[in-house]
């Protein structure tokens, strides 16, 4: 680890900006991204250094965004696609799900292309505020990463981008001006490899991007009412590091998995289905899932807050598994 | 010479290449519906044209985006009617071995870069492609191919637009054959014009008889030159007719009879370039049955090939999904 501490924007441009340094089939289209380096500063200052070839500004055309850079990931380069905003993928998906995920499977060659996004919930209405996650988790052929500090955004998006695979990398709005320690130009972060954020002896908080921090407040919280918590960060959903959270499983027996998005057909669900079936008897409790209301999330904070999951919810979920009237009824 | 430029010996190559697509798809028309290829086809049968008059102008490093009626460009661009016909009856020595079918055709080497199951979907790859070209500054062009139907497809027009903003070495093909699968062009075309359409993106945009494959070989020919020059894209309208349904076993009820044997009578492109071969003196009708019969004996070969293939093993069904399970970085 370098000391260099920056934010989770600057720590996705600096991870660009090298891999870009190393590699010239790498380069970058998007919205608002020559001058202004993105509507989060995600790619500030690649313009000038790089050139409008490599840094292209494109109309509001998300179709034809992912459809220019799985074409040109095909002819050997290897294109990140900017798409604002991960509301805006959907329209994308075709490009995105039948297009780049399906040809390395289907004609047997690889598409090299990392879509990038903001997602997560914070403020600004139902069309900004889609949990698109498990969909993309669910489709064979695409690469999940959702980095929750500024290391892993540099370390993720460096392997990301010597892949030959499409990656989907989606950057939580709370966490865009998070600031932390970043690795140097050769650290990269492994793709299906949890990181254990917090260490705990007692049960494991299963989580990913924006619920980190969260379920780090809530163990803090548990840690004071005598239970130690362990916080798992997936950092990738797929690859998914399974056995990390198996391995918790046979160690702690307790398993709370955690994310923002509505909970039904949610990527705590998929992680809960494995881990019961594949450490059943190491359990002393169900895995328990904590979510998202099943709503849009709107304008209103309020209705926002009552929608999501909050720390308190986290620790009651943490408190249930070791309360032995709720395990049993 | 078969007119003021063609030789007599290119157009008979074309007319052989026509022949060979014509029993191709005639023979894969009839497989399918005796269910020795699954999942139906759609034959391009009264296109041969459009696809070898726009490949004849190409090079072989020029790369190809397609539909899922494409049988006819694949042959055209070179590929085997063995791994073709293989590949229709999805089996392991089909070109892209038995995982893309009649609809997803590919072979990277040979420039192209696959058939596609969603309408307009080849044309935005191919633009990515010219974009990589760019990218690399070579001197190849891209071609996408769309239907009629595509020209109604949001995805198109946003791929037209990023190739005219960034003088894409792009050549796209509106294969017209009049026929949305059973939606005439007129009936859902709003403006009745798709290269007044076109135009109105700032690109080069014209029309040309997809039934003589001289005109639209020299209609991609100047595109292509045009692409190659930074001059930018050019959107190309072929003007065509299917003669067989959509899909495979299609009952007609939203064309009649006469209209498809007007098309087949009239504006048959095999009809024409045999006609200019005869009148240029270069062909008669023994040679033609000759021609015939040998496109007719490599379509048995390929089908005789096809039917040894093996199936795909069940225990890759699995395979080739991403790398991540064997290498994290290249």
């Amino acid at each position: 680890m370098s000391n260099q501490t920056m934010t989770f924007s600057e720590a996705f441009q600096q991870g660009v900006r090298e891999e870009m340094g190393r590699n010239s089939d790498i380069f970058v289209l998007g919205t608002d991204l020559f001058e202004r380096g993105g509507h989060f500063a995600q790619v500030k200052g690649l313009g000038p250094e790089f050139g409008q070839e490599r840094v292209r500004d494109t109309p509001i055309s998300e179709a034809a965004m992912v459809a220019a850079g799985v074409g040109a990931a095909l002819y050997g380069l290897h294109p990140i696609v900017d798409l604002n905003f991960v509301d805006f993928a959907l329209g994308a998906m075709d490009e995105i799900t039948n297009q780049a995920a399906k040809i390395r499977f289907m004609l047997g060659r690889p598409v090299p292309l990392l879509i990038r996004a903001t997602h997560g919930i914070a403020l600004g209405g139902a069309h900004h505020q889609n949990s698109l996650e498990a969909w993309f988790m669910h489709t064979p052929g695409l690469a999940v990463a959702i980095p929750s500090t500024p290391a892993d955004v540099k370390g993720l998006v460096k392997t990301a981008l010597r892949a030959p695979d499409p990656v989907i990398f989606l950057m939580h709005k709370r966490l865009s001006g998070q600031r932390g320690e970043v690795g140097g130009p050769d650290d990269l972060v492994p793709f299906g490899q949890a990181r254990v954020a917090r260490p705990g002896t007692a049960c494991t908080i299963v989580t990913y991007g924006g619920t980190v921090g969260p379920a780090i407040q809530a163990a803090e919280t548990l840690s004071g009412k005598g239970i130690d918590a362990e916080v798992l960060d997936l950092r990738t959903l797929w690859p998914i590091d399974l056995d990390a959270v198996v391995d918790a499983a046979r160690r702690h027996g307790r398993i709370v998995v955690v994310d923002e998005a509505p909970l039904v057909g949610s990527a705590t669900a998929e992680i809960a289905a494995q881990v019961q079936q594949a450490a059943f008897h190491y359990l002393d409790g169900p895995v328990t899932r904590v979510g998202a209301i099943r709503a849009p999330l709107g304008a209103n904070p309020k209705l926002i807050e009552a929608a999501l999951p909050s720390v308190a919810d986290i620790v009651a979920a943490v408190d249930g598994l070791f309360d032995p009237a709720q395990v049993t009824a | 010479m078969a007119d003021d430029e063609t030789p007599t010996a290119q157009l008979r190559e074309w007319l052989e290449q026509m022949l060979l697509i014509r029993a191709f798809e005639e023979t894969a028309e009839k497989l399918s519906l005796r269910g020795r290829i699954p999942g139906g086809i759609h034959a391009a049968v009264g296109q041969e044209a459009v696809a070898v008059g726009v490949m004849s102008a190409l090079r072989e490093n020029d790369v190809i985006s397609s539909t899922h009626r494409s049988h006819h460009h694949a042959l055209a661009k070179g590929l085997s009617p063995d791994g073709v016909m293989a590949e229709l009856y999805a089996r392991r020595d089909g070109v892209v071995g038995g995982r893309g079918g009649s609809m997803h055709l590919a072979s990277f080497p040979l420039g192209h870069y696959g058939g596609n199951g969603i309408v307009g979907a080849g044309a935005g790859i191919a633009m990515g492609v010219a974009l990589g070209i760019q990218h690399r500054r070579d001197d190849n062009v891209a071609v996408g191919f769309v239907g009629d139907g595509g020209v109604n497809v949001g995805r198109l027009w946003e791929a037209v637009n990023l190739a005219a903003i960034w003088s894409l070495p792009l050549v796209v093909v509106v294969e017209n054959n009049q026929y949305a699968v059973e939606t005439h062009v007129n009936r859902v075309t709003g403006g009745g014009d798709i290269v007044r359409r076109a135009a109105g993106f700032g690109v080069a945009a014209e029309r040309v008889d997809g039934q003589d494959v001289v005109a639209v070989h020299r209609m991609i020919a100047g595109a292509r030159d045009r692409a190659v020059s930074g001059a930018g894209p050019t959107l190309v309208e072929a003007v065509t007719y299917r003669y067989y349904g959509h899909n495979t076993g299609e009952v007609a009820r939203y064309r009649t009879q006469e209209e498809i044997a007007d098309w087949r009578s009239q504006r048959d492109p095999i009809d024409s370039a045999r006609a200019r071969l005869v009148a240029a003196s270069a062909l008669d009708d023994d040679g033609f049955a000759v021609l015939e019969t040998a496109a007719h004996a490599r379509v048995e070969k390929a089908v005789a090939f096809a039917e040894a293939s093996p199936q795909p093993d069940p225990k890759t069904a699995a395979d080739n999904v991403d790398a991540w399970d064997v290498a994290v970085t290249r």
